[in-house]
């Protein structure tokens, strides 16, 4: 396979790069790629993905857009709002990259189906916004051995930190278990600041086609926090945990386990909601 | 003796908004002790009720994970910097 006329022009200014070139860039070609949530994070990391060519790019989210996500949630416009954010975000990536396959998952990332939805994937981005997730994410990519890309944010922060299962410290390495039903006090939408998602989002959507292209240094066994009211990016090392419960010497979770939920609306049904908490 | 300490984002409402505050302890412990007299309330966001750390919370002095140092009896001296660093459940 070589690059057509109009595949030049749109990547010239990527294929150009060593790390890139055209081997590289047939490589993003024929990579998948799962982002989870097409939302504050997922927004960012998708478009970049899809604008660089990664030929395949799969959303998870089973939400509807509504008014409150635009703020921040900049794959998604106003005429969008009542609609699956999947849609609307494969309507809006296809148009910027005609050439990406985008699979729209419109559900709910459970146990039972997480590893179905992972396995034709090379690489994870997590944008998720819940604790029990991103437990349920990581432990399904050390489970799968598919290399992960975690970002966070709140507020005017955020966190980032790249995960190559078994061989860098894994979510769970680092913080060993989600709290667990009551555990954090406030359960209310935690505020963020829209370009603090598109700082975390834009550097999930980078450490992915370093990971596709082999280039560069994953930011895995380094946790990356982002201090956006100083404008600081600092780093703490991160170790693999040998008595880790997913990826350790003797992991007690060999399968996936149900999501708790945290802490949910009132009114709403439990086993299917999970509100934003700042984790703390 | 002083220890800085930095506050994540969830709990800078305790800390008056603050993002690093001046601490003091001979271990990480009494730090959270006095972390805890200067903002009451903030203890219980980081430790459980019997005083362990959190298992969604990590504490790193001078960017090492207490885990593997000597966990909450890690020992403090002047100038060191501590940070409390939460699992983040945002993205959306
Ligand atoms: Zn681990």
């Amino acid at each position: 396979m070589s690059l057509s006329e109009s595949q030049i022009e749109r990547y010239g200014r990527q294929l150009i790069l060593p790390e890139v070139g055209a081997q590289g860039q047939q490589r993003l070609a024929q990579a998948k790629v799962l982002v989870i949530g097409a939302g504050g994070l997922g927004s960012p990391a998708a478009l970049y993905l899809a604008a660089a060519g990664v030929g395949t790019l799969g959303l998870v989210d089973r939400e509807a857009v509504e008014l409150s996500n635009l703020h921040r949630q900049i794959l998604h416009t106003t005429r969008d709002i009542g609609q699956p954010k999947t849609a609307s975000a494969a309507a809006r990536l296809t148009s910027l990259n005609p050439e990406v396959a985008v699979h729209a998952l419109q559900t709910a990332l459970s146990a039972e189906n997480a590893a179905g939805l992972l396995a034709p994937y090379d690489a994870i981005l997590d944008g998720a916004d819940n604790l029990p997730t991103r437990y349920l994410v990581n432990d399904a990519c050390v489970l799968l051995d598919k290399p992960l890309v975690h970002g966070g944010i709140v507020g005017f922060d955020g966190q980032l930190m790249t995960i190559l299962p078994r061989r860098s410290a894994c979510f769970r390495c680092v913080f060993p278990e989600p709290p667990s039903p009551g555990e954090i006090p406030s359960c209310q939408q935690a505020g963020v600041l829209g370009p603090v998602a598109g700082v975390i989002g834009a550097l999930m959507a980078q450490e992915a086609l370093k990971l596709l292209l082999g280039a560069g240094e994953p930011l895995a066994g380094r946790l990356l926090t982002f201090h956006g009211r100083r404008s600081a990016f600092r780093e703490v090392p991160v170790r693999r945990d040998p008595g880790c419960a997913v990826c350790g010497d003797a992991p007690a979770i060999r399968t996936l386990q149900a999501l708790e939920p945290v802490c949910y609306e009132k009114g709403s049904d439990p086993s299917r909601t999970m509100v934003s908490t700042d984790g703390v | 003796m002083a220890v800085k300490v930095r506050i994540p984002t969830p709990l800078q409402r305790i800390t008056n908004g603050q993002g690093e505050v001046a601490c003091e302890g001979k271990t990480v412990s009494d730090l959270l002790t006095d972390l805890e007299r200067r903002y009451p309330g903030i203890r219980e966001r980081i430790c459980d009720e019997t005083g362990k750390l959190r298992r969604f919370v990590n504490v790193f002095v001078n960017e090492e994970d207490i885990r593997f140092l000597q966990g909450d009896q890690t020992p403090l001296k002047d100038g060191d910097d501590v940070s409390i660093i939460p699992a983040i459940a945002g993205g959306a």
